[in-house]
């Protein structure tokens, strides 16, 4: 294997993990913050345990997250020099700006936050976990800011091979960051509200605490529907706006071979990579065009004739992402956001029906299972983001096999993906772990370890190890 | 003063910074293994736990200033960040680890009672604590030292390039120091018995570590090129900086810890502005062709995004210092070794 392909195994591989944790991080420090509010304004002790419990969660999610993104920053230069190199005076700037404006605020006010309980006024406690709130989901528009002019270089002029900034707020107005931003974080509070409801469903379906849960389980209702329906609209106008930038991205996310006017949606497409064709295929007429364009008719361009079209604007070469992952990247991606749709829609029926304690409801459970479905819907939706820009790293200026470290051989990658990957595995396991372990304890259990004041659950719970 | 002098001396601040912040923490998390020691397992563990939440609210903010150090390479000298890091590819990974490792060991150890569990975390934040200082003085030492640098701007040495002896003094140098530092930082942060065991611990760790940095200084008249960049008889910012570390040593004499730790912030202040002096105006030195070496301006960013990051950073640095220095104030107080007190 070369250097090259390796370098973009380890970038997969670390980003798809780093991001596992984020969306949690936006979603959760919100929730969190409006748990304690609430204790501010109503004095109800229920609203400090809550803060406490979903807090010490958070905690333990945060860590991870925080750890990993130092690698995100790293490797730019490490594995990607020519890239550093070239869109340094772009790219580097917004990254420096988050670690000056997000991640200072996030991490100096959560030290504050974790350890000033007994030091701070409640408002004041209160007050830091929204800052530390504000930090999270600033960074997350930054490194968006960051990642857009890849998918959409915008406020640049070439000059002696380099990209050079040349409009600031041009990069921060990029048509990309307005709907690539709401779409990453309120994904975010997706996630978190499902994760919410999800240790809920399983604490009301022990009959725990069941007005506890039942506050949470209300909250975190209210807050995915909202922001599960967001993200599908803006999704949309993402659809809509991948079209006009990058059709080529669109096309293969459809499969779509040859234009069509009107567009076609495919429900489902077995294709033949080798002779690139259908095989098998289920299509809605008419029904792309409605999504491309909000009207029934209007030109999707295929594949060959965007491909034709490249190669007349940047030379030979092939301009075809991997066709296969981004279909069904595509298609898991939305998939995953309509079940979370529509179980928003029952949770926030079942609150109405004010039944939720009462564990004979029909499939509570099934929240236990989609706390999983977030994280496979923003997994896809970066695999489709990065991988249906190739050849491309920065789209229409540099292409990946360009922007790799000339000097970094395959052997220095592979010692490093094999260290990553094995570190990263066994972190995996003990936040699992902990995840688990916290999620499953009582609330009103106490504020240090478990063990200590529950004895006859951390039994069960180390049984439930071997 | 141009923007690129300007932005040089920003790096400067941050990377002072860091190794002022953090440089406390780090030897704080060295000295967990060896002050964090007893016959009676719960005493010990009482010592850890006392130890761990000392720094407990300050280590994750204090990496930030190596994080936008980071950040600010690669924005104002995007050339530097990229040969920088490609070149010194293992050690920067083996840098990542250890941070990875000791800040998940920080949230997670106390999380579970088990001794083996909490052992394996000890032993990630000891490890994790004790490599950055030895990683980070070795990179510092070659940027000044020299490595080889082709006419594309590339480092095409191997790693043991950067193992030669005056980088590896830096190691060693800039371990002591931060051990010394985060002993002299816990004397003040946790009370009693541990406080007093932490004085003496520094105590002895001053001779040694003051020699070390004496040996740095001597290997930086053969090794780098200080004698071209500050002269026979250096700047008084060198002279302040010996006085600093031998004044430490008699203030640890008299108990006066706050004073001690004031030397070794000012020592470690000093010598950091010592090393940029060097370097200046290069940010990295060509061993091969001096006129291959990276510089702050053929390594910098255009000067509209120069003065884009100027403009924010004048802004947003101060706000940081503030809210950051806030954040110490709240935790003024020394941590009581009471388990009921401890977060972590």
């Amino acid at each position: 294997m070369d250097a090259l392909l390796l370098s973009r195994l380890q970038f997969a591989i670390t980003t798809v993990y780093h991001f596992f944790f984020v969306p949690l991080t936006l979603g959760l420090s919100v929730i969190v913050a409006i748990m304690e509010t609430q204790y501010v304004r109503s004095g109800n002790e229920i609203y400090k345990d809550m803060t406490r419990f979903w807090g010490k969660l958070f905690l333990i999610n945060f860590a991870m997250g925080v750890v990993t993104g130092i690698v995100q920053e790293f490797q730019f230069g490490m594995n990607w020099s020519e890239y550093s190199r070239f869109v340094g005076d772009i790219f580097g700037a917004p990254l420096a700006i988050e670690a000056l404006l997000a991640f200072f605020l996030e991490s100096t006010f959560l030290g504050v936050w974790i350890f000033g309980w007994d030091r701070l006024s409640k408002k004041q406690h209160a007050a830091v976990m929204w800052l530390v709130a504000i930090g999270s989901n600033l960074s997350a528009l930054w490194i968006l800011i960051a990642n857009s002019f890849m998918q959409e270089p915008v406020g640049y002029i070439l000059r002696d091979g380099r990209a050079e900034m040349s409009d600031f707020f041009a990069l921060l107005l990029n048509p990309n960051v307005k709907v690539q931003f709401p779409h990453t974080v309120l994904a975010g509070f997706t996630t978190g509200a499902f994760f919410v409801l999800g240790i809920s469903a399983y604490h009301l379906l022990k009959k725990r605490n069941q007005e506890f849960f039942t506050l949470s389980f209300r909250l975190a209702a209210i807050i995915g529907a909202i922001a599960i329906l967001l993200v599908g609209i803006n999704g949309h106008s993402q659809a809509q706006e991948m079209v006009r930038s990058q059709p080529m991205k669109m096309a293969a996310a459809e499969a779509l071979w040859h234009s069509q006017n009107p567009a076609s949606f495919s429900l489902i497409t077995i294709g033949d990579l080798a002779q690139r064709r259908d095989v098998f295929s289920i299509r809605i007429p008419r029904l792309l065009s409605l999504l491309a364009y909000n009207r029934l008719n209007g030109e999707v361009k295929g594949i060959y004739d965007l491909q034709t079209l490249f190669e007349q604007q940047y030379g030979s070469g092939s301009y075809i992402p991997p066709v296969a992952i981004s279909y069904w990247s595509f298609r898991f991606m939305v998939g995953s956001g309509i079940l979370l749709l529509l179980l928003a829609i029952y949770a926030l029926y079942l609150i109405k029906k004010g039944s939720i304690a009462d564990s004979r409801v029909l499939g509570l459970k099934l929240f236990v299972w989609a706390i999983a479905l977030p994280y496979l819907a923003n997994t896809f939706g970066w695999l489709l983001t990065e991988l249906g820009r190739a050849p491309w790293v920065v789209y229409g200026l540099m292409k990946i096999e360009d922007a790799a470290s000339p000097t970094v051989s395959a052997g220095m990658v592979l010692v490093t993906l094999i260290g990553f990957t094995l570190v990263y595995a066994l972190l995996m396991a003990a936040d699992v772990y902990l995840l688990v372990r916290y999620a499953k304890t009582d609330p009103h259990g106490g504020e240090t370890t478990p063990p200590a004041e529950q004895p006859e659950l951390t039994a069960s719970l180390a049984g439930s190890q071997d | 003063m141009s923007l690129n002098t300007i932005w040089f001396i920003l790096i400067t601040v941050l990377y002072i910074g860091f190794f002022l912040l953090e440089g406390f923490d780090f030897g704080v998390g060295v000295l967990l293994l060896i002050l964090g020691r007893d016959s009676d397992a719960d005493k010990k563990d009482l010592k850890r736990r006392t130890i761990i939440n000392s720094i407990g609210p300050h280590w994750d903010g204090n990496e930030v200033w190596l994080i936008t150090a980071g950040g600010a390479t690669f924005a104002a000298f995007p050339h530097w960040y990229a040969t920088f890091f490609s070149g010194f590819y293992l050690p920067l990974f083996l840098l990542l680890l250890a941070l990875i490792l000791r800040g998940v060991a920080f949230e997670f150890r106390s999380k579970d009672d088990n001794p083996r569990w909490r052992k394996t975390w000890d032993l990630c934040i000891f490890i994790g604590s004790l490599l950055p200082p030895v990683l980070l003085g070795v990179a510092f030492a070659n940027l000044v030292r020299g490595v080889p640098i082709d006419s594309q701007m590339n480092y095409v040495g191997g790693f043991f390039n950067l193992l030669n002896p005056y980088a590896l003094l830096a190691g060693v140098a800039t371990l002591g120091l931060f051990s010394l530092h985060g002993a002299i930082f816990l004397s003040l942060k946790v009370d009693g018995e541990l406080a007093d065991q932490a004085q003496q611990l520094a105590l002895r760790l001053w001779l040694p570590v003051a020699g070390l940095s004496l040996l740095l200084l001597v290997g930086s008249y053969l090794s780098a090129n200080m004698l071209v960049r500050l002269g026979v008889i250096p700047a008084f910012i060198v002279v302040i900086g010996i006085a600093a570390i031998l004044l430490c040593g008699v203030f640890l004499r008299r108990q006066r810890r706050g004073w001690a730790f004031a030397m070794t912030a000012s020592f470690i202040i000093l010598a950091l502005a010592t090393f940029f002096l060097i370097l200046y105006p290069n940010v990295m030195i060509s061993s091969l062709d001096p006129t291959w070496s990276l510089t702050i301006e053929n390594a910098a960013s255009s000067p509209y995004t120069l003065r884009v990051m100027t403009i924010v950073a004048l802004i947003f640095v101060p706000i940081v210092l503030l809210y950051q220095g806030w954040s110490y104030w709240v935790f003024r107080k020394r941590i009581e070794a009471k388990s009921e007190q401890l977060t972590y």
